[in-house]
């Protein structure tokens, strides 16, 4: 027995044979040629062929996983199509004497170094396409089988890493988990993981050949793989494996279900996202909307404050995916444990009672005024929401609302579309909680935002580890906090939501409907089992004590 | 000779599928087409190295046309821009 760590991507668990996906040497000859006018020949045709591929990888593409995904193999024929390119390869051939691979390979680096160099960051990414299309005619040349390479039968795949070319010839229906040495949660791998529902296993640095045709559990519970396990190991983890199928039968019937309690009572059941690359979670999980859109990962993703153009796209693709369900779109919120390069923020002493969020927005105001553009021009595409973090004043509110109504007459004005929204504060502050009322007369919603409220109530750090005994997530200030909160709302008439971890924990949903909460925006993997909560409760009684 | 000026507006810039789109538009001509960003210059019928002039969003080219069909190719070149840029 033999157990290998790495990073699961979902709690999963796969049984099965290791098969190796092994790819092929490249063994390729510096030596001269005698026929150059042949070798040149050779090349044309095998450009012509991995072009044809190229097609139908966009076919297949296409059908699994959509015109976004499979736009990049359409890209991939042009760059084969393109005569700079070509010719520089032939002239490798006829001038140097080389052969077809030598060429390619000679030819096709060279580009992808140049790509490489460029300082756009998108354009440095191109340098990867470039790879994968050079793969693509060596394999033509070589005569590499790369349909084979899965093996015929059920397996877990371990590999080094994946390309999107490899990733789509996978026969999926042969994919029992798949193990990378590579790869980010951003990673194809794990992308196509998340979309496929598949036990995976990246940045598993221990993967060895020995390990092909071995019995493997990949337990995505632990983040391990176990190989050669013993039969208690896979007689337990093999029960565990059916539970979850029988779990996930059962929750898959409630897609397309309302979340509504026995008597009747519906509550809204939204999920959180970090970013566009979270809908396919979103879908699968049939959330009803997005509750909380942390709009921080276009910050973070990049090296200087992103331009109001790509906040955009983002937003708008968001929205656009989602309608006609909400979106709700929290502002800037960065500070306190979030910090950036670029926006040069002082160290402070206290930084969670900081310069952070909506202080840093009201204070920048160009800075805040990018974001609001944009997403007031996102609201044109759906339903959209759009709520600041941090709020303690009436003013703070009355202030940021000033700055949404000149961003949206300018908008106009310069013949932009701006579409209806919604506004909303995120109540995380004890002041937010004892001013509700008076906040509630300024916006359309209030969203509870649980683990700050429950630091700041309690006075209690939630990175602290030395803390955990003093720390309660269910300390009754914090739940009378909440419930403040609703009815503050519900006089105003308003609604309240509860965006926090707090609103996915099962032992609360039931005192979170008494206390007549509207919405509850949870991680995707939490929506289909609060839902099946939900649709098990009978609010019409006398709360059980 | 003809000439136009354009500044991209499209928040990607002149990236991959776009760009080989418009190198093939560019194709169905017979005129020299060459685009100007800077002190570089380049052939709009060559995707790579149209995609490494990098040309990104706010920024303005300047493409000649010369040829036999000058006037329809830049017209239709820079209908293109507009509507894709």
């Amino acid at each position: 027995m033999l157990v290998a760590e790495g990073k699961s991507i979902l709690k999963r668990i796969g049984i099965g044979r290791i098969k190796i996906y092994r790819t092929p040497a490249y063994d390729i000859s510096e030596e001269e040629i005698r026929d150059p006018a042949a070798e040149v020949e050779r090349f044309n045709d095998a450009v012509q062929k991995a072009i044809e591929q190229q097609g139908v990888l966009y076919e297949k593409a296409l059908e699994s996983a959509g015109e976004e995904s499979a736009a990049i193999f359409e890209a991939h024929q042009m760059m084969l199509e393109d005569d700079d390119l070509q010719d520089t390869a032939r002239e490798i051939i006829t001038d140097q004497k080389k052969s077809a691979e030598y060429a390619t390979q000679t030819a096709f680096d060279q580009y992808a170094q140049m790509f490489a160099e460029l300082e756009d960051p998108y354009m440095q990414a191109r340098s990867a396409d470039l790879i994968d299309v050079k793969m693509a005619v060596l394999d033509v040349l070589l005569g590499n089988d790369t349909e084979s390479l899965q093996g015929t039968e059920p397996s877990i795949l371990v590999a080094e890493d994946l390309a999107p070319s490899e990733t789509v010839k996978l026969d999926k229906s042969l994919l029992l988990g798949l193990i990378t040495r590579e790869g980010s949660a951003g990673s194809h791998t794990a992308i196509l993981a998340r979309s496929m529902n598949l036990p995976s296993l990246i940045q598993c640095k221990d993967i060895d050949d020995s390990w092909d045709g071995r019995m493997a559990i990949l337990d995505g519970y632990n983040d391990r793989v176990i190989i050669d396990p013993t039969e208690e190991e896979l007689a337990e983890l093999t029960a565990r494996r059916e539970e979850d199928l029988k779990k996930d039968a059962l929750l898959q019937d409630l897609k397309g279900r309302p979340s509504v309690t026995l008597d009747g009572r519906k509550v809204r059941v939204y999920a959180n996202i970090g970013g566009p690359e979270d809908l396919a979670g979103v879908k699968e999980n049939d959330a009803e909307g997005i509750g909380l859109f942390r709009s921080e990962f276009v910050y973070l993703h990049s090296k200087e404050a992103p331009s109001e153009e790509v906040q955009f796209a983002a937003y708008k693709r968001v929205v656009e995916a989602m309608a006609p369900r909400t979106v709700i779109i929290r502002t800037c919120d960065i500070g306190a444990d979030k910090t950036i390069d670029y926006m040069h923020l002082d160290k402070e002493a206290n930084p969670a009672l900081g310069f952070r969020a909506i202080r840093i927005c009201l204070t920048r105001k160009d800075f805040f005024k990018t974001q609001l553009r944009a997403l007031l021009r996102a609201s044109a595409y759906g339903s959209m929401g759009i709520m600041f973090p941090m709020i303690v004043s009436r003013w703070e509110i009355v202030e940021a609302r000033k700055i949404l109504e000149e961003c949206k007459a300018e908008l106009l004005q310069e013949g932009h579309k701006v579409g209806k929204y919604e506004l909303g504060i995120m109540v995380e502050t004890p002041a937010a909680v004892l001013c509700a009322d008076d906040l509630a007369e300024e916006v359309d919603f209030f969203s509870l935002g649980t683990n700050d409220l429950t630091q700041y109530t309690c006075a209690i750090d939630r990175q602290n580890a030395n803390l955990e005994r003093f720390s309660d997530t269910h300390h009754p200030a914090v739940l009378k906090a909440i419930q403040m909160t609703v009815e503050a709302g519900h006089r105003h008439g308003i609604w309240v939501g509860i965006c926090g971890e707090l609103g996915a924990d099962p032992s609360l949903t039931e005192t979170f409907l008494r206390m007549g909460v509207d919405e509850l925006s949870v991680n995707a993997g939490s929506v289909l089992p609060l839902r099946k909560i939900i649709r098990g409760l009978d609010l019409s009684g006398q709360a059980e004590k | 000779m003809k000439e136009i000026y354009f500044t991209v507006t499209e928040p990607l810039g002149i990236h991959a599928r776009p760009a080989g789109i418009l190198v093939k538009e560019a194709k169905k001509f017979a005129s020299r087409i060459t685009v100007f960003k800077g002190e570089k210059s380049c052939d709009m019928k060559k995707l790579l190295a149209l995609m490494s002039m990098a040309v990104k969003q706010g920024e303005e080219i300047v493409v000649q046309f010369d040829g036999p069909d000058e006037e329809e190719c830049a017209a239709a070149i820079e209908k293109f821009l507009q509507e894709n840029f």
